[in-house]
């Protein structure tokens, strides 16, 4: 019956399969063909100029800007976020002092009540933690400066996001405190699945939090911290960071261009400047970088898989 | 991302739990990877060919109709719903339908004029009206460069609503039909809100420091200087959005250089931002940094949290246009004394008087090339145009219109007046910078957020503002992927 099973799969792969083709595969295809073009995406007219807009493209200042910073958050975000959700998650399921009568293995006092504080950011939209932030850094009025005064640091009243130097990183805070939350419920239940007796063991071995964190736990959750990675720094390189640059940036992407990034410099070229096919070239960088990340993540994380 | 949680469940059974962490990294892959770059997809999909429609017939010229509007045949306009709202269009579509009674209006209102429009103008059957306006606004630029505007000369030809003695173009504000032109004679697009730029302050403010509106650089200074004393900052602006500094920075560079300067700036000419008067201009407004007079953490306000702190009146002055009044309604007190006039010059040698302002059209209303019934879409442009269609206007909504005139008899609020009151003053003296219309990212992030961002949150100095922006000038006239224009 081999040869009818097949038969069985083909018929379920193939609507799936050909959705996938219709929408993510041919948008592809058609992309890549447009950024060979001059098509400014408000006429159907437009002719093939070849590598003109690849040609364009490596001159370009602020692609390459809008390139830097994209790596960097690609690089950075994942690393910050996924530390503390790791961390988090790990006191909130494991961290917690030996308590008498008490299971074995435990957060910390009040660890329930952490989830849901954590996981909270992740029920709003981030165009409205967007939002909430920009007031929040709002020089003149917005919470974080008034609170620096309050405590008596009137001196210290830094402009945030209209500061060159500050505002990448005021960015890339929002984007850490947004979607922290996701990771520590992720990693929390991939910790849940940790057999205590492991720990039990490591306890009785005299295993310190530190070590119970990097010999036990750590190895045992690699493969929902592999997957994490990568699904943060996709969203650290698409929608996410072009809505928090979006809403909250001066400009939007500076000031002089210090927040820039690769989605939304697409953003601007195809839907402000009218030169969609410029737009669609950036977006062939734009994939080209995420491919490479996505690769570069699956391969250094191989590792031996752990049975338990 | 929900297998996860499944397979906590049978975390007692080792087989199971293999397979669903593997597929999750690769589906988590391949799930990022679709949404990534959707971003430029969205577009992608739109061009493609597409027919042109068949043009309605002309109808018959008469007095009546001088543009030979076909009774039968439908018209369908698309305005944009944004702060003027849609009750105006609606009315003036009333019109339409009473003088037309065989004709049936197809009318709407969205604010995403470009995801609703954009596929239809690839396909070739655009509506035949259009208020091409908004966050959503579809490049002017690029339409015209790609012939999909029609030329609206014969509207501005053709004799007005009130008056059959008096063609359209001669009730229109100053202006105004210049603005609707890119190059040559043609006018594409035809701006029906008239927005006053200039620098708004509460007149109680000034009057409570004994104070008139400075007319020269060095009052301007002695103001602020009084006003910092009694703690209050003397300019604040939108520190997020820099390019709303030009609403006073260009008139005033137009008053103390002429109007050549700015002509020669929007044209893009080598060394136009070298001229002494962009100097001046530049080391003034840098001086009101340098003295303190810039309300502290501007460079991190966007524009509607500058406007409430000048509301508050935590700042004197604020560069803005006319519709600040309405945007910021429910923070300006009630005994404000919203007043609003044209830049402070530099001194008695300037070239143009005291009164030079930025006056221009806002909410462009186009008739699409392609459009099926041209004709109704500019009878129905010729409509608004009238006298009581623009009087409907300003009083729904506040603003004034392209049509010259329409403020007798209905009741102005204190914003709108001051801007009729500085228009009267300005007479002849009306600036109109283009840079905004015709190279919105020069003006918006090169010139607005690296240049004059930069300058007034003392980053850099106005020299190095003015050699940085003059780079950016002659990067925009060397882009060929950019259209070019000139003024006539």
């Amino acid at each position: 019956m081999q040869h009818g099973k097949y038969r069985f799969i083909v018929g379920f792969l193939a609507v799936p399969l050909g959705l996938y083709a219709l929408f993510v595969i041919w948008p592809f295809i058609q992309s890549i063909y447009y950024s060979f073009t001059d098509w400014t995406g408000l006429s159907p007219d437009f002719t093939m100029v070849g590598f003109a807009n690849y040609e364009r493209m490596l001159d370009d200042d602020i692609f390459w800007k809008s390139l830097q910073h994209s790596l960097l958050f690609a690089l950075l975000l994942p690393v910050v976020t996924i530390g503390l959700a790791l961390f988090f998650a790990f006191m909130i399921n494991v961290g917690g002092r030996r308590r008498r009568g008490g299971p074995v293995i435990s957060g910390v006092r009040g660890s329930a009540f952490y989830k849901i504080v954590y996981f909270f950011p992740q029920v709003l939209s981030i165009a409205i933690v967007a939002l909430l932030f920009a007031f929040a850094y709002n020089p003149d009025s917005g919470a974080i400066n008034s609170v620096l005064r309050a405590v008596g640091l009137d001196g210290v009243q830094p402009l945030w996001l209209g500061d060159p130097d500050l505002a990448l990183w005021a960015v890339m805070a929002v984007l850490v405190w947004s979607t922290v939350g996701f990771f520590v419920v992720l990693f929390s239940a991939g910790m849940a699945s940790i057999p205590a007796e492991l720990y039990e063991a490591a306890l009785l071995d005299g295993a310190n939090r530190v070590t119970t964190f990097f010999r036990v736990t750590l190895p045992l959750l690699w493969d929902t911290v592999q997957s994490g990675w990568v699904y943060m720094g996709i969203l650290a390189l698409g929608a996410e960071s072009f809505a928090v640059v979006q809403i909250m940036t001066t400009g939007p992407g500076g000031p002089d261009y210090s927040t820039t990034v690769l989605v939304l410099y697409v953003y601007q070229k195809a839907f402000r400047d009218g030169q969609a096919a410029y737009a669609t070239t950036i977006g062939v960088a734009l994939l080209v970088v995420t491919l490479a990340f996505a690769a570069v993540v699956m391969r250094l994380g191989r590792r031996e898989r752990l049975e338990y | 991302m929900g297998s996860t949680s499944a397979e906590n469940t049978g975390a007692g059974d080792k087989s199971t739990t293999g397979v669903g962490r593997r597929a999750l990294i690769k589906r988590s892959a391949a799930l990022g990877l679709i949404s990534v770059p959707t971003m430029s997809f969205l577009s992608a999909c739109a061009s493609g060919g597409g027919e042109d429609q068949e043009k309605a017939k002309a109808g018959k010229k008469t007095a009546k109709n001088p543009l030979g509007v076909n009774d039968g045949a439908q018209m369908e306009f698309v305005l944009f719903d944004g702060g003027f709202g849609k009750e105006y269009a609606e009315d003036a579509v009333k019109v339409y339908e009473k003088n037309f009674p065989e004709a049936k209006v197809d009318f709407s209102a969205t604010q995403k004029i470009q995801s609703t429009l954009q596929p239809r103008f690839n396909q070739g059957n655009p509506p035949d009206l259009i208020d091409n306006s908004g966050a959503e606004q579809m490049d002017m630029g690029v339409l015209v460069g790609k012939n999909q505007l029609a030329d609206l000369t014969p509207l501005l030809d053709a004799p007005s609503y009130d008056d059959p003695g008096k063609k359209v173009r001669d009730t229109l504000r100053p202006g105004i039909v210049e603005m609707g032109q890119f190059d040559g004679e043609k006018v594409w697009i035809l701006y029906y809100a008239y927005t006053v730029y200039g620098v708004w302050y509460s007149q109680k403010a000034l009057d409570s420091l004994d104070e008139q509106y400075p007319e020269t650089w060095d009052q301007m200074l002695a103001v602020c200087a009084k006003a910092k004393k009694k703690g209050m900052a003397g300019w604040t602006y939108a520190g997020k959005y820099p390019y709303y500094l030009p609403f006073s920075l260009y008139p005033m560079i137009g008053k103390v250089g002429g109007r050549e300067v700015l002509d020669a700036i929007d044209n893009l000419e080598p060394n136009a931002w070298k001229h002494p008067a962009v100097k001046a201009c530049f080391e003034a407004y840098y001086e009101l940094y340098k003295k303190g007079y810039v309300l502290k953490g501007t460079p991190g306000l966007d524009h509607i949290q500058s406007q409430t702190a000048w509301a508050q009146g935590k700042a004197l002055f604020l560069p803005n246009g006319s519709w600040v009044e309405n945007e910021s309604a429910k923070v300006i007190p009630a005994d404000f004394g919203l007043a609003v006039s044209a830049p402070t010059g530099l001194d008695s040698s300037d070239k143009l008087p005291f009164g030079t302002i930025w006056a221009s059209g806002g909410e462009p209303f186009i008739v699409p090339a392609k459009a099926k019934n041209g004709a109704g879409g500019m009878e129905q442009l010729r409509i608004m145009l009238s006298e009581a269609s623009s009087k409907n206007f300003t009083s729904k909504v506040k603003s004034l219109t392209a049509y010259n005139g329409g403020t007798d008899g209905i009741e102005l609020t204190p914003g709108l007046q001051a801007g009729v009151a500085a228009l009267d003053k300005a007479g002849d003296n009306v600036v109109n910078p283009r840079l905004q219309d015709w190279y919105v990212q020069l003006q918006k992030e090169k010139i607005g957020v690296s240049g004059l961002g930069e300058m007034m949150a003392g980053r850099i100095t106005p020299a190095e503002a003015i050699k940085k922006i003059q780079g950016f000038a002659d990067e925009t006239a060397k882009d060929s992927s950019i259209k070019h224009y000139k003024h006539q």
